[in-house]
């Protein structure tokens, strides 16, 4: 019974990674590139969130849809200012600029003065009420954020597999110049990327803050959402569910047999083995290199 | 304008390429002898500091800038390093062996994190590391026996048979392995070890068709830059005297990261030029927060801010960072007034799938 419980909560906490991991996935499925400022992305989701329904006083679901729409016309503007300029240089050059990004967004909201070095908690209607299956107890703040996962995995994977933007985003990944020259809008696309990209941090986030905190620091769990992301084979929407799965169940098993520390730390050491072992993750696709 | 005329084959792989080279770095080298008199003991300080990121960054340099990979886990073996030597320090190992065993420790975890690395690239690389480095902070803060945990551990100063480095002395120390590190940075570079990190860094296809043997030098790579890395480590250690886990999370592998960027990946130049920004900023923001509205200079954020900004601004107008503007500045004054506008101008690329190419 105890086993099943600790079970139950490294899942749920699996699906808190595997929302995040989404966003990455998403960003490298559609462009090849990674965002080292999606954790800071899911923070601003939140203080977003707090802002409206802590200080204007609207009810939780609309300041859920609210930030979500904020962070989605946030992500429009910062590829289109910051990001668009990078398209197509080295991925080091990327990886630079979503780090200078992670640093400015915190750096920010730091500097409000009053709230952005302080810790808040948001309210929301679920928050705190657990449901009760014989013994074995689950909040239903995980219950909302299994749904909201489950359901923007599947939404994705259908856009991807299905519609002419899924389909033309995958061409863009794969060759910038060809897609261009197949009349693609890559630049227009791009953009709708990336702010999906904010979207889905920013749902993460809001989802998020009633069950931990809102803090600045709230987007390093992000590194942990990493590891997720590679071992479900970054490219895979559902691999990054199943990554986040695996890493929260590890964490919480290992946080309950083994000594203190080895929590933090099991998810790193899980990737580590992954990479060394299968470096292309669970669904990741291994096309032979040709020359 | 300068026209060098050649009459050696020598003349190719000298390091100083001519008379002005010569007589710019015995210049550079005269002050920095004579820097204890000319300076005020807090600008020494931060001489110091500089010369330590030198190092590490020579040592990132080697890996991000010539073998081209990217590593986020350098905090790592910058803490291997500074624990190892704190430890032997305080066991009373004279300070050149406790030294080479920090570094040849700092080495061999290089070599273990390289093993992985061999097998994956790019982006995967980049988590291998930054996972590797999340595992090397939680043992720091976790071995308490030995490294005291979160608590922190007291470093004694640097001795050798009974004479202690500290002040004067330990800028002298510094500043005797920063020139020895560039110099074997530079030596390596113009052997054949070097240039086979930088076909590598290249195109790993033609350099694996030209006979380079991969995982040797790319395992090779990361062992030299990690125990550069250790190197600086040591001396970081006996620098600030004092040593708690938090100083080498996933931060400082940025912050180093960000250092080499800046100063220009793939020169030896930049190493120092990004060092000296990195040192510097901090103290330039705070002297600018006197002078700013207190909402601002007062807040916690704005260093931050002004990191982020300029990591953003480097990428977007300057790729080739401090360096590349410094090439750019003697350009022009050596053409003068003949620099035409497009002599540096950046093709239009696009980007091809790693997965499939």
């Amino acid at each position: 019974m105890q086993f099943l419980q600790v079970l139950i909560g490294g899942i749920s906490q699996g699906f808190i990674y595997g929302l995040i991991a989404l966003g990455f996935v998403l960003i490298y499925k559609a462009t090849e590139a990674v965002n080292f400022a999606q954790g800071e992305l899911l923070m601003l989701g939140a203080f977003c969130g707090l802002a409206l329904a802590g200080f204007f006083g609207l009810p939780y679901w609309v300041a859920l849809a609210l930030a979500v729409a904020i962070l989605f016309c946030f992500g429009f503007l910062t590829e289109a200012l910051v990001l668009r300029p990078v398209l197509g240089q080295p991925a080091f050059a990327m990886i630079m600029v979503t780090i200078g990004i992670g640093f400015v967004a915190r750096g920010l909201v730091t500097m409000i003065p009053g709230i952005g070095t302080d810790t808040h908690a948001l309210e929301a209607p679920f928050r705190g009420e657990v449901i009760d299956l014989r013994g074995l107890v689950i909040g239903v703040e995980h219950l909302v954020i299994i749904a909201a996962s489950v359901l923007v995995c599947g939404l994705l994977f259908v856009m991807f597999r299905h519609t002419r933007i899924g389909i033309a985003m995958q061409a863009v990944s794969q060759n910038q110049l060809a897609a261009y020259y197949m009349g693609i809008p890559v630049k227009r696309l791009n953009g709708l990327v990336w702010a999906t990209s904010a979207a889905v941090a920013g749902l993460a986030g809001m989802l998020l803050a009633p069950l931990a905190f809102v803090h600045v620091n709230m987007g390093f769990i992000a590194l942990k959402a990493f590891p997720a992301a590679v071992i479900g084979g970054f490219e895979s929407l559902p691999g990054a569910i199943l990554g986040g799965l695996i890493i929260g169940v590890v964490e919480a098993l290992a946080g309950f047999y083994l000594p203190e520390g080895f929590k933090d730390i099991a998810a790193y050491v899980v990737v580590l083995v992954m990479l060394v072992v299968r470096p292309n993750g669970l669904f990741g696709q291994t096309i032979r290199k040709r020359v | 304008m300068r026209f060098l005329y050649k009459t050696d084959y020598d003349q190719d792989i000298r390091l100083a390429k001519h008379g002005g080279h010569r007589f710019w770095y015995t210049l550079l080298m005269t002050a920095l002898l004579l820097a204890p008199w000319l300076m005020s003991s807090y600008l020494l300080d931060q001489l110091v500091v500089i010369g330590i990121y030198s190092i590490a960054g020579l040592g990132l340099m080697l890996l991000c800038g010539y073998t081209g990979l990217v590593s986020l886990g350098h905090a790592a073996f910058l803490g291997v390093g500074a624990y190892t030597e704190a430890v032997l320090a305080a066991r009373g190992w004279p300070f050149p062996l406790s030294m080479s065993a920090a570094v040849l420790l700092s080495g061999l975890t290089g070599i273990i994190v390289g093993l992985p690395a061999l097998r994956v690239k790019g982006i995967y690389l980049v988590i291998a590391t930054v996972a590797f480095g999340a595992i090397v902070e939680e043992v720091l803060a976790r071995w308490e026996s030995v490294t005291a945990g979160n608590a922190g551990l007291m470093v004694k100063p640097a001795q050798w048979l009974g004479f202690k480095f500290t002040g004067e002395s330990f800028y002298y120390l510094t500043l005797a392995l920063v020139v020895l590190c560039t110099l074997a940075v530079l030596n390596l570079l113009r052997s054949p070890t070097g240039r086979a990190l930088v076909a590598i860094r290249d195109s790993e296809v033609s350099a694996q068709s030209m006979g380079i043997h991969l995982a040797k030098y790319k395992t090779l790579s990361f062992a030299l830059s990690a125990a550069f890395t250790g190197l600086a480590g040591g001396l970081y250690a006996h620098k600030l005297r004092f040593l708690s886990p938090e100083q080498f999370t996933v931060l400082q592998s940025i912050e180093l990261l960000m250092m080499v960027f800046i100063g220009g990946l793939g020169s030896i130049h930049g190493v120092f030029f990004g060092a000296t920004l990195l040192i510097l900023l901090p103290q330039a923001i705070a002297v600018a927060k006197d002078f700013l509205p207190p909402a601002i200079g007062g807040a916690a954020g704005l260093q931050a801010v002004v990191f982020g900004a300029i990591i953003i601004g480097f990428v977007l107008f300057e790729p080739l960072g401090l360096y590349g503007r410094w090439t750019k500045i003697r350009t022009y004054l050596q053409t003068f007034p003949f620099y035409r506008k497009g002599t540096f101008k950046r093709e239009k690329s696009f980007q091809k799938s790693e997965r499939y190419r």
